[in-house]
């Protein structure tokens, strides 16, 4: 059988959902036998690989690297999943939004709640650029599976994985919360 | 009181005269979804999630707040009515900030088992993610009203079973919000009584008892019904 070309990726999340992941713990071993983990924050790979069959994707779309990311993912992979309400929803990551735009939130951040002194640090060319508004990942590209949580429980992610590489397409109710 | 016979997915379904579609569907074991229902109090229609299809009219009615008749012929869940009501459901959602990981109701929420029932697997619509209120100037309640979703059952449970009517709403569309007394913090509000029937009637995490944290607020919804039905037999 043709081995699995896995992907994970951390987008704007606080890899809650890759500590979910880990915690199969033996039977990612087993996921080993018939998966290659193909790019992933666990791994030491730079660039993200052509022909990935799977994209676990944690996190929501909150800067340019996010933004460019996602769709080199979608662009190179076959099935993408929202891995977690950040990507789902927005959740957390975007609990920012109601401030307003991205100089809103950093005069709110630095200034407002800054020391007399402070100022908005200059960072042009040093750090991804912040968008205006935190996306969840299918605002950006179309998504082929949703898996909400914060996080989802790992025999959830277990249970998706299983299914995908039956080959069968997922029947799980979706459930928030 | 006579008897009338309909037809609900093509059931037929003997109802009490006067009675609503909705209380004869759930007689008769069928399940409509329902949002700003709540069993005990009035009905007002507010939410559309009940919305059903009546042969002979154009338009959809909430079940809730029409009376069956005689040989009407009713549709309860049609692909177009399914995708209506998910399309309510993400509104919903997309309308405030949600933020189920960080709320008190997480767990024991209507709006969450709503987006189960109607197999809600993503909001598709933007987000409109509002600056909202949290008061939680009285001294055992708080609202959120991040996680407000308008259906006034607190308003409801406030006029109809305590009597007191401290909570109303003010504004229009997206801008409306529930108030207490004359839009006063709801500390202030010397109408309310402090019973907390309206957080037992709140569907989400929007009425809370202060000092609550994540996924914590358990409550009754059937506890308005009991205060209801005994007030009905002592009177």
């Amino acid at each position: 059988m043709e081995r699995l070309k896995l992907a994970t990726v951390w987008l704007g999340g606080c890899s809650g959902c890759h500590m979910s992941l880990l915690d199969l713990d033996e039977w990612l071993l087993e996921l080993a036998t018939v998966a290659d983990l193909v790019y992933s924050p666990i791994s030491d790979v730079k660039i993200f690989p052509s022909d990935v069959d799977l994209a676990l994707v944690e996190g929501a779309v909150a800067n340019d690297e996010h933004l460019e990311l996602a769709h080199t993912i979608r662009r190179q992979t076959k099935t993408v999943v929202a891995l977690g309400d950040c990507a789902v929803t927005g959740n957390v990551t975007a609990l920012r939004n109601p401030l307003g735009s991205v100089r809103d939130v950093l005069q709110e951040v630095y200034i407002n709640h800054g020391s007399p002194r402070a100022v908005v640090p200059d960072t042009s060319g040093i750090v991804p650029v912040l968008l205006d508004r935190v996306l969840p990942l299918h605002a950006v590209v179309p998504v082929d599976i949703f898996l909400p949580g914060c996080p989802p429980s790992a025999a959830r992610i277990k249970g998706l994985i299983e299914t995908l590489l039956a080959g069968k397409v997922p029947t799980e109710p979706v459930r928030f919360g | 009181m006579s008897a009338r016979t309909l037809t609900i997915n093509q059931t037929l379904v003997s109802a009490r005269e006067g009675e609503s579609v909705l209380e004869a569907a759930r007689d008769a074991g069928i399940t409509i979804p329902t949002l700003c229902h709540l069993d005990g109090l009035s009905e007002v229609g507010a939410c559309r999630l009940c919305l059903v299809e009546v042969a002979g009219s154009s338009r959809l009615l909430p079940a809730c707040r029409t009376t069956v008749s005689e040989g009407m012929q009713v549709q309860t869940d049609t692909p177009r009515l399914q995708e209506y009501r998910r399309a309510i459901v993400e509104l919903l959602f997309a309308e405030r900030n949600h933020v189920c990981a960080v709320c008190v109701a997480s767990g024991h929420c209507d709006l969450q088992d709503l987006a189960l029932h109607v197999g809600m697997t993503h909001v598709r619509y933007e987000y409109l993610a509002p600056s909202c209120a949290v008061d939680t100037s009285h001294p055992r309640f708080g609202i959120d009203h991040n996680r407000c979703v308008l259906c006034t059952r607190c308003v409801r449970a406030c006029d109809e079973v305590e009597g007191v009517h401290t909570w109303d709403i003010a504004g229009r569309g997206v801008a409306a919000r529930v108030i207490t007394d004359l839009n006063v913090p709801w500390g202030e509000a010397t109408s309310c009584t402090s019973c907390g029937k309206c957080l037992l009637a709140c569907p989400t995490g929007a009425i809370f008892p202060r000092g609550s944290t994540v996924a914590e607020v358990q409550r009754d919804h059937s506890s308005i019904t009991r205060i209801m039905t005994a007030r009905g037999e002592r009177w």
